[in-house]
């Protein structure tokens, strides 16, 4: 008998433990995800890095602590199979006064008993070389070699790929209404799109993981969204080449500078309490940012007044006790992966074992592994990356590679129509430009778009066989135009 | 093959230059990165070009339909939807071009090349809009480009911020579409446009705030409602002018920046004043034999001074590639005094008349430019307006000062 299992939420988490559970004979794995695409929550806006592991403190929390040590070594492997791009760089937690220096004792302390390998301290002398341009007040610093930077949006598209190559259904566009609940155990999930029966509901659902627990009577934790603001600097304004922290807060880890996957100078986040309603404001804030600048040029001196070329707000769920949540709840088949703040993009992978065994361990499931699996998926081409052979061959078998679209980080039209064929094979439903945009990288360059962002919308248009206007920046309700030229004067007469 | 000039970029200063080229006798090829020679001139469908260089009021496709005759009746080649990965300087006389195109990826050979790829827009996080991001902000050209080359649609209530040609030129043709403009937002005192395109404001009743900018965003899906308020002579919002105005679009127009990255990574010096790189008077970078012209080189206001530096920097080019490089000069730089913003070019010999092209930092009435020992009246400079003033040889002194003085 094979056991229905439903994963509310199409993030890093839910996409991580739908990737383990897809390992599974007699597992039928569904996501459902209420936004457009896979990615698009907490997923999608977060400093992308794959924490060492020596932050969180074993004693108050728990799974953090050892989730993330674990997390770290299972995405080395993951970014080779899902060809995931990615730079392992190391970071530098950065004392600047004599008492950070104490605190960086503590942290190499707590990374030894968490099982964090290579760190150590680094004096002033070493750091400078280490890091040329870092603040001369730096007084030393903690080195953590195996801390690593990935493209986050697109980790959730990859691991979406092969997990849906590997047999689970995604339902895109479809929010959950109502969880079916009775003799104690969960029967499924009510939405829009109809009932879907459900002897196993995991609950990965971001930022309203509250409010999905509290369909089944679960009201004991409360989310509470943290903003966190970011800068992007165009190409050319140097970075530094490893990750730098600030010694942390009980709060954050604090602002962080670093070359990011891309290779532009990324600066953030802060760190701002959000009230309960306010799950959806992504909005940037003139003093968020500037308190961002100020924070990360105590590390990094030289970032100039000008050359932003983006900025961008995430919301991370804080749970209330800090620890991620993590449990078998008593309402039998229901799970709760809730309150998965930082560390959770590194923990993810981690996460999803972590499922599997409650799966085993709590509700007593024998799980049957698939005779055979796919644990790779391939990544769009990158034309302008490959050697000039290669690259030469692959447009000569189709001109579309070679046609430079988006001019800023040399993507062509074959790479966009792979992306539009990748939307299509996990269903997206409504075109948008973000769902190229984090599968391929266009329109996140200097000029963010204003080249190549309509002819996009065109080959979207063209692909999914709407209109121009119809085609959207992020889901419905974005779309890009209001009608044909001629719609407001046709109006009017 | 190895070519005497490629020209980067197929506008009209690329197409002038290659014209140029060819007729003095080089054998030129011209690389376009879109699928259509011309450039932006072929999303411009209102009047105004060719005024000063033809003596006639044509349309951007129209004026560029009259180069791309020529550069094809010239039998001049030229590559479509060619984007240029890399340049590299192997020998003064052997510059390589690394090109992905429809055709496969090509190693092109020359002695000489004209970059004119033109500039991209300002857009809103540049000039340091926050708050939502949400679908209705679009640079004035993306608006244009989505009306006039692909006939959308992008909203009904739309906000303008800068007051500029093009915000204006849009300000129009959003309104004869039947859009309302609720409003153009500048920044400085003054307004950024030319006079001629001024009078858009007063025709459809479109009030202008000076001194004034947006903030924030604010939407949903899209965007419901802009943030702006009053600025102070230093452009620092002033506390309690803050107001929200409702529309459904934003449109920014905030200026152009020289596409100079190639350029960059060949490490030829950039001026900060103009954003592109700096030249001598033949339109020649710090890298020998690489010439440019157009919007690449100083953000021009009319693509007449488009044209003309096309012009000249295709025929040193060839000069370039047939005699092995230009003649040494004892160069002299030209000083931006008072009230100047920048200048082109950076160097001039005084061997030959030159055309400087300048702009104020303020505007001035009954201004006088001081070139050298000269005196030119002028009844007003804006910054809005670029100055373009021939120097004869015999008023080139050494040193050499720019000055605008009221």
């Amino acid at each position: 008998m094979s056991i229905r299992v439903t994963i509310v939420g199409g993030g890093i988490v839910g996409a991580s433990i739908a990737r383990v559970l897809s390992r599974y004979e007699n597992l039928k794995v569904h996501i459902i995800e209420k936004m457009s695409d896979v990615g698009w929550g907490v997923s999608k806006a977060n400093t992308a890095l794959i924490h060492g592991g020596y932050d969180d403190d074993p004693q108050k929390y728990p799974l953090r602590a050892s989730l993330c040590v674990k997390g770290n070594r299972l995405w080395q492997k993951w970014v080779k199979d899902l060809e995931i791009p990615h730079v392992w760089s190391g970071a530098l937690i950065i004392a600047l006064q004599n008492e950070d220096i104490k605190h960086l004792s503590t942290l190499l302390e707590r990374g030894i008993r968490n099982g964090v390998p290579e760190m150590r301290l680094v004096e002033k002398e070493e750091l400078q070389a280490l890091q040329p341009g870092i603040a001369s007040e730096a007084t030393g610093a903690l080195y953590v070699p195996t801390v690593g930077q990935i493209a986050s949006p697109r980790a959730t598209v990859a691991i979406i790929e092969n997990a849906v190559k590997n047999g689970v259904k995604i339902h895109l566009e479809t929010e959950v209404q109502g969880i079916k609940v009775s003799d104690g155990e969960v029967k499924g999930i009510q939405t829009p799109r109809g009932f879907m029966e459900s002897d196993v509901v995991i609950n990965a659902a971001g930022l309203y993981a509250d409010e999905i627990s509290r369909m089944v009577g679960l009201d004991y934790f409360t989310l509470r969204p943290r903003k966190g603001e970011y800068l992007i600097y165009r190409h050319g304004i140097p970075g530094p080449t490893r990750v730098l922290f600030p010694t942390p807060t009980p709060k954050s880890k604090g602002i962080i500078v670093t070359t990011e996957v891309g290779g532009h100078l990324m600066i953030g986040p802060n760190a701002q309490d959000m009230e309960r309603d306010e799950k959806d404001n992504l909005a940037t804030t003139e003093e968020g940012l500037k308190e961002v600048l100020q924070g990360a040029r105590k590390l990094w001196p030289g970032i100039p007044d000008r050359g932003v070329i983006r900025t961008f707000a995430g919301l991370r769920p804080e749970p209330p006790n800090g620890d991620f949540i993590i449990r078998a709840e008593e309402v039998w088949g229901f799970i709760n992966v809730a309150g998965i703040r930082s560390p959770g993009l590194t923990s993810a992978p981690a996460i999803g074992y972590f499922v599997r065994d409650i799966l085993r361990r709590d509700l007593g499931l024998k799980l049957v592994p698939k005779r055979r699996w796919y644990p790779r998926r391939r990544d769009i081409t990158r034309i302008a990356a490959i050697p000039d052979a290669q690259r030469d061959r692959k447009i000569r078998a189709r001109s579309e590679y070679g046609q430079v679209i988006c001019r800023c980080n040399h993507i062509t039209k074959g790479e966009i129509l792979d992306a539009v064929e990748r939307m299509k094979y996990i269903n997206v439903k409504t075109p948008s430009i973000d769902s190229v945009k984090f599968r391929t990288g266009a329109t996140s360059g200097e000029c963010q778009g204003s080249f190549c962002m309509v002819r996009i919308a065109m080959l979207l248009a063209q692909e999914y066989g709407v209109p121009l206007w119809n085609v959207t920046l992020k889901g419905p309700g974005s779309e890009l135009g209001i009608g044909d030229i001629n719609s407001l004067r046709r109006e009017k007469k | 093959m190895i070519y005497d000039v490629v020209v980067i970029g197929g506008g009209p200063a690329g197409l002038a230059a290659a014209i140029k080229a060819h007729e003095e006798g080089g054998k030129v090829l011209i690389l376009e990165q879109a699928e259509y020679l011309g450039g932006i001139l072929q999303q411009c469908i209102h009047p105004g070009f060719g005024i000063h260089y033809l003596g006639e009021d044509l349309t951007g496709p129209e004026f560029a339909s009259l180069f791309i005759e020529k550069v094809r009746s010239l039998n001049i080649p030229y590559i479509l939807s060619a984007h240029v990965m890399k340049i590299e300087i192997m020998l003064p006389l052997a510059k390589k071009i690394q090109l992905i195109a429809p055709k496969g990826t090509k190693d092109i050979e020359t002695k000489a090349i004209v970059y004119t790829a033109g500039a991209r827009e300002k857009h809103g996080f540049e000039i340091g809009i926050t708050g939502d991001r949400v679908s209705g902000i679009y640079t004035a050209g993306e608006a244009q480009s989505l009306m006039d080359l692909y006939g959308v649609m992008p909203g009904k209530r739309v906000l303008i911020v800068g007051s500029g040609d093009v915000g204006l030129i849009m300000a129009r043709r959003l309104s004869l579409e039947g859009a309302r403009v609720v409003g153009v937002v500048e920044l400085m005192p003054y307004p950024g446009g030319l006079a001629r395109n001024l009078v858009i404001l007063r025709d459809f009743n479109i009030p202008l705030y000076l001194s004034h900018r947006v903030l924030e965003v604010h939407g949903r899906g899209r965007v419901e409602r802009v943030k702006m308020a009053r600025v102070n002579s230093k452009g620092k919002t002033i506390p309690g002018t803050e107001r929200w105005i409702e529309c459904d679009t934003l449109l920014i127009s905030a200026g152009l920046v020289p596409d100079v990255r190639v350029l960059e990574s060949l490490g030829i010096r950039i001026d900060p004043s103009t954003g592109g790189p700096v030249v001598n008077e033949f339109l020649e970078t710090t890298a020998p034999g690489v010439f440019v012209a157009g919007n690449s080189l100083v953000i021009n206001d009319l693509v007449d001074y488009a044209v003309e530096q096309g012009e000249r920097a295709g025929m040193q080019a060839v000069r370039y590639a047939k005699n092995g490089g230009l003649p040494s000069m004892n160069w002299i730089p030209v000083e931006k005094g008072g009230n100047v913003r920048c200048v082109i070019p950076h160097y001039i010999n005084g061997e030959n008349e030159v055309i400087l092209y300048l702009r104020a930092r303020k505007p001035v009435k009954d201004a006088t430019l001081v070139t050298g020992k000269k005196m030119h009246k002028i009844p007003v400079v804006t910054p809005a307006e670029m100055l373009r003033v021939k120097i004869k040889k015999e008023d080139i002194t050494r040193p050499f000062k720019v000055e605008v003085s009221p």
